[in-house]
């Protein structure tokens, strides 16, 4: 927290968590260029995600994922007025330094990137910019808030367009934030070990019933239908990946998904706008996966 | 005495922590997604989010001409951050659809990107002699306000907090703190209006 004219403070947790609150059933969208961002811009995105490659891309170019060109990422925040996020490698606290530099709205610590610490995490709480990560249970999730996370996504499987896992990561969060709900403090402890999750940060959820941050849904979301699917399981938000750009109209998928978003419990309205928008990504079904292709597995 | 229904538009945003503040002062909040969710409600509340997302949506769905007949016809209007881009009668720098119906010229993110984003305490005579934490987030900046504005609060010199009439617009966030004083100051709006 920094002390600056007027007795304004910056970077604080306030901030940092308010920012998410704002993005809120919305959609977020990765591209790699100033024209998609304005496309997605165009299209009602809450967000970008401005990256070198998709992780559809990602996952069929293989080598090493690092942080993108910064001249990429300026580029595109030159493009648009929406707040833009960038993706830097698990443990890679330089790269996020770099982001934070240049004056990225949020940074994305992601397990899309090839990870760069096989142990650590950043130290989130060392930022003024405020970070994104992905969890698959609550444990996870609240191991990455208590390192600083303002913000958290499923993990899903990114690239893929096969919503499977970004739904079993959501039903498994909801189910734990259920059954620890209302729970005795006494009981709470031994949770926290099974979960591997900070005693204080699962008392808090006990107490309120729902995560202490915004929570978005991630990897694998390719259709209107997939975006209203998760916000129906809970989602504040989604992020869309390869699903947008790797289609065969951008354009007009991108609006429908920001409208299923917003009215995702009116069937109506996404059956109307389901139609008509050309062909969906067309994927790999991650049953087909081997176990070292997925990357969901990375982060400690 | 029956709770007055305020509805808050439900696009995108922060909707939800409006809803709850809403709900502390005793009134009743409801979800306005489409236009046939105004009806019967008694004023609205535009939340933060994003400016260009939730003015999109409220065109497509034909909420922006709606809203303005209701207004026209004494319905109170609060704006916090996008809401109060929404408002105003000009938008610096941008073409996006807004409704256009308080006369106070905006400039988006003029407080600059998250990394300075900030809190500071704002002085409020309008809402008693403690403090407000403001919470500005990638916040529009007020940049000329017209003759029939008052302005309620200022930080460095610009207006922070404003009303002309029955619209009332803040750049910070009153919903993401747990004082309802805002709120409660927009409720006495409509409770006058309606009397």
């Amino acid at each position: 927290m920094t002390q600056e004219k007027s007795g304004r403070e910056t970077g604080t947790w306030t901030v940092k968590k308010g920012m998410a609150e704002m993005l809120k059933g919305g959609v977020i969208m990765d591209v790699t260029t100033p024209e998609q961002a304005k496309i997605a811009e165009d299209a009602g995105a809450v967000a970008v995600m401005a990256l070198e490659r998709v992780p559809a891309d990602i996952r069929a170019a293989g080598g090493v994922a690092r942080m993108a060109d910064p001249a990429i990422i300026e580029a595109i925040m030159e493009a648009v007025t929406i707040p833009v996020m960038a993706k830097a490698r698990i443990g890679h606290f330089v790269e996020a330094q770099i982001l934070e530099a240049i004056g990225v709205d949020y940074i994305d610590e992601s397990e899309v990137l090839t990870p760069a610490d096989d142990k650590f995490h950043i130290n989130k709480h060392a930022f003024k910019v405020p970070f994104v990560c992905g969890a698959r249970n609550l444990g996870e999730a609240l191991r990455r808030i208590g390192e600083g996370a303002a913000m958290i996504r499923t993990k899903g499987e990114a690239g893929t367009g096969d919503v499977i896992e970004a739904v079993k990561h959501m039903r498994c969060m909801m189910d734990e934030i259920r059954r620890v709900s209302g729970l005795p403090e006494e009981e709470l402890m031994t949770i926290a070990k099974e979960m591997q999750a900070p005693y204080d940060l699962l008392v808090e959820v006990a107490r309120t019933g729902r995560l202490p941050v915004v929570n978005f849904a991630a990897g694998g979301i390719a259709t209107p239908a997939d975006a209203a699917l998760m916000m129906q399981l809970g989602a504040d938000g989604v992020f869309v990946g390869s699903g947008i750009f790797k289609s065969e109209d951008p354009a007009a998928r991108a609006k429908a998904i920001v409208e299923a978003t917003t009215h995702y419990n009116d069937p109506e309205v996404l059956a109307r706008v389901s139609k008509g928008i050309g062909e969906a990504m067309r994927g790999i079904h991650v049953g087909s996966m081997r176990e070292e292709e997925r990357i969901q597995t990375r982060g400690w | 005495m029956v709770a007055i229904k305020l509805g808050v538009l439900a696009l995108q945003g922060s909707f939800i922590e409006h809803a709850r503040s809403i709900e502390r002062c005793g009134a009743r909040a409801v979800a306005v997604r489409k236009p046939e969710d105004l009806e019967g409600i008694e004023g609205l509340i535009i939340p933060g989010g994003e400016s260009t997302t939730i003015g999109k949506l409220m065109t497509r769905y034909g909420l922006d001409q709606r809203i303005r007949e209701l207004a026209a016809a004494g319905m109170p209007v609060y704006g916090t951050c996008a809401g109060l881009i929404l408002l105003a009668r000009r938008v610096l720098a941008s073409s996006q659809p807004v409704l256009g119906m308080m006369d106070i010229t905006v400039m988006r993110n003029a407080y600059g990107r998250q990394v300075d984003s900030f809190e500071a305490d704002l002085r409020i005579p309008a809402i008693g002699d403690t403090p407000f934490r403001g919470v500005f987030i990638r916040a529009p900046r007020i940049e000329v306000t017209g003759p029939g504005v008052e302005v309620l609060a200022e930080l460095d010199g610009k207006p922070v907090l404003a009303r002309q009439g029955r619209f009332l617009v803040s750049s910070f966030h009153p919903e993401l703190t747990g004082d309802a004083r805002i709120h409660r100051y927009f409720l006495n709006m409509v409770s006058d209006m309606a009397s």
